[in-house]
């Protein structure tokens, strides 16, 4: 066994020095490894898939007269962190991209402790790692819980409209309420708790089924309120909610859960990958622990491709 | 690989970390700015909008390169992988400028559709499509 390996290495580092021969498979082109060239290339195709994606997203929100906008659809966050600070829209996002840096910087670590053969703090800054990549997951979890439980949500049904001109609710009798808002602000459609109150705002109104003075209760039992705009084409008509447009929730579940999901296999490959490096199989092949910067160039893909994402669903 | 040492290397991560995380913070206040969150009568303005959109999406540009560049190491690659990965990404370029350009189009086809939709229906004269003197036979069955 011993004595192939030698006359294979020799061969290798024969051609090696053939120039004319890099092709033929013994060298590797640009000087990295096949791993690396083959994982540079799958990001390459990755990147196009998420890209057309997002550019689906840019065409759809072009095509639409209006658009949920997202610091109102997004301004939710756990355990009243906003109560502190009164509104805070896009904190909670803005913490989760700060997660996914942070992982990024520790499997940068990681790659570097591996160039130096330094077993456990290859182990130490993967393990990190993959506490971020968990960390970023369960967020995500609570917005989608969020945006599904609380704000019924779904692939086809967006209950963030927005308003085309400024304007005045009317109230619960069909009269002029307080309650005014903006051009291009956004509303949420709630659903009403059959034999209850609403359940958001703790509204004590008793609503009744159809088309009343003040709003109208669908058959669904979404509670949509009515108003009249005091500017624009439609001033002066009374008009009720409407739902937005149908294909934010599909192109927000399905983009971000794309995501998620490469978030999701990059934890499971870190793990293996974790476990690999802590049983030893990396030290005998003495080539700087190449696999942790394989699945490092992954992670960062997946750090990168979020940087593109919170620009387009939370930032634009 | 590199040519830094360690201690250089682990320096540059930490510049990294401090890079992004400022970037990032800069980039949601210049979209709360736009959005007339700090200033309210900037609320609906769209020219502050597009500039402040333009800026967050440059900055996300160059996060991207700070990524790929210093935390995967294309820096230290040679110029020729670079080029592969990176030349075939000018393509998104034109995908971006034509699929914009397409939703709006969208756009401005169902407007005029709903702007036509909206006009009195006026009654379509007998043969009006015909020019005139044109001999009409009637059916006499």
């Amino acid at each position: 066994m011993a004595n192939t390996d030698t006359a294979l290495e020799h061969h290798v580092h024969e051609l090696d020095h053939q120039g004319d021969d890099a092709w033929s498979g013994a060298q590797s082109p640009f000087k990295v490894s096949y791993g690396k060239i083959m994982m540079w290339y799958f990001l390459l195709s990755d990147a196009f898939t998420f890209a057309g994606f997002l550019i689906t997203y840019g065409a759809l929100r072009f095509s639409s007269p209006t658009w949920p906008v997202p610091d109102f659809v997004f301004s939710t966050d756990p355990f009243g962190i906003s109560d502190y600070f009164g509104k805070a829209p896009l904190i909670f996002v803005t913490f989760m991209s700060f997660l996914l840096i942070i992982s990024s910087v520790t499997m940068v670590r990681g790659v570097q402790e591996g160039h130096r053969e330094n077993k456990n703090g290859v182990l130490i800054w993967m393990v990190l790692t993959i506490f971020g990549g968990l960390g970023f997951l369960g967020c995500q979890a609570w917005e989608w819980t969020n945006l599904i439980g609380k704000e019924n949500m779904s692939l086809t049904r967006n209950t963030f409209g927005t308003h085309t001109a400024e304007g005045y609710y009317l109230d619960h009798e069909g009269k002029k309420s307080a309650e005014t808002f903006r051009e291009g602000e956004s509303y949420l459609i709630h659903r009403h708790a059959p034999g209850g109150h609403s359940a958001e705002h703790g509204a004590q109104h008793e609503y009744k089924q159809g088309d009343q003075a003040g709003y109208l209760l669908d058959e669904k039992s979404f509670v949509h309120r009515k108003f009249v705009y005091t500017a624009g084409a439609k001033k002066g008509v009374t008009q009720t909610e409407q739902f937005g447009p149908a294909a934010f929730g599909a192109l927000f579940f399905f983009i971000t859960g794309f995501h998620g999901f490469h978030v999701f296999s990059g934890v499971v490959f870190l793990t293996i990958i974790a476990l690999n490096v802590a049983s030893g199989v990396y030290v005998t092949r003495k080539n700087g622990y190449e696999m942790v910067e394989k699945i490092g160039l992954y992670w960062h893909f997946v750090d990168l491709v979020w940087v593109f994402v919170f620009l387009v669903f939370y930032l634009l | 690989m590199s040519n830094l040492s360690y201690e250089e290397s682990k320096k540059r991560v930490r510049y990294g970390l401090v890079l992004l995380a400022v970037v990032t913070g800069i980039e949601v206040l210049i979209s709360l700015f736009g959005k007339g969150y700090m200033i309210s009568s900037l609320q609906g303005n769209i020219i502050v909008l597009a500039t402040c959109g333009l800026l967050i999406a440059v900055l996300s540009l160059y996060k991207a390169y700070f990524i790929v560049y210093e935390f995967m190491h294309m820096k230290y690659e040679v110029k020729g992988l670079a080029m592969s990965v990176v030349l075939p990404m000018l393509l998104l370029v034109w995908a971006v400028i034509a699929f914009f350009q397409e939703g709006n189009a969208w756009k401005s086809r169902r407007d005029e559709i709903q702007r036509r939709n909206a006009l009195p229906a006026t009654p379509a004269k007998q043969g009006s499509l015909l020019p005139p003197h044109t001999y009409q036979m009637d059916w006499k069955g």
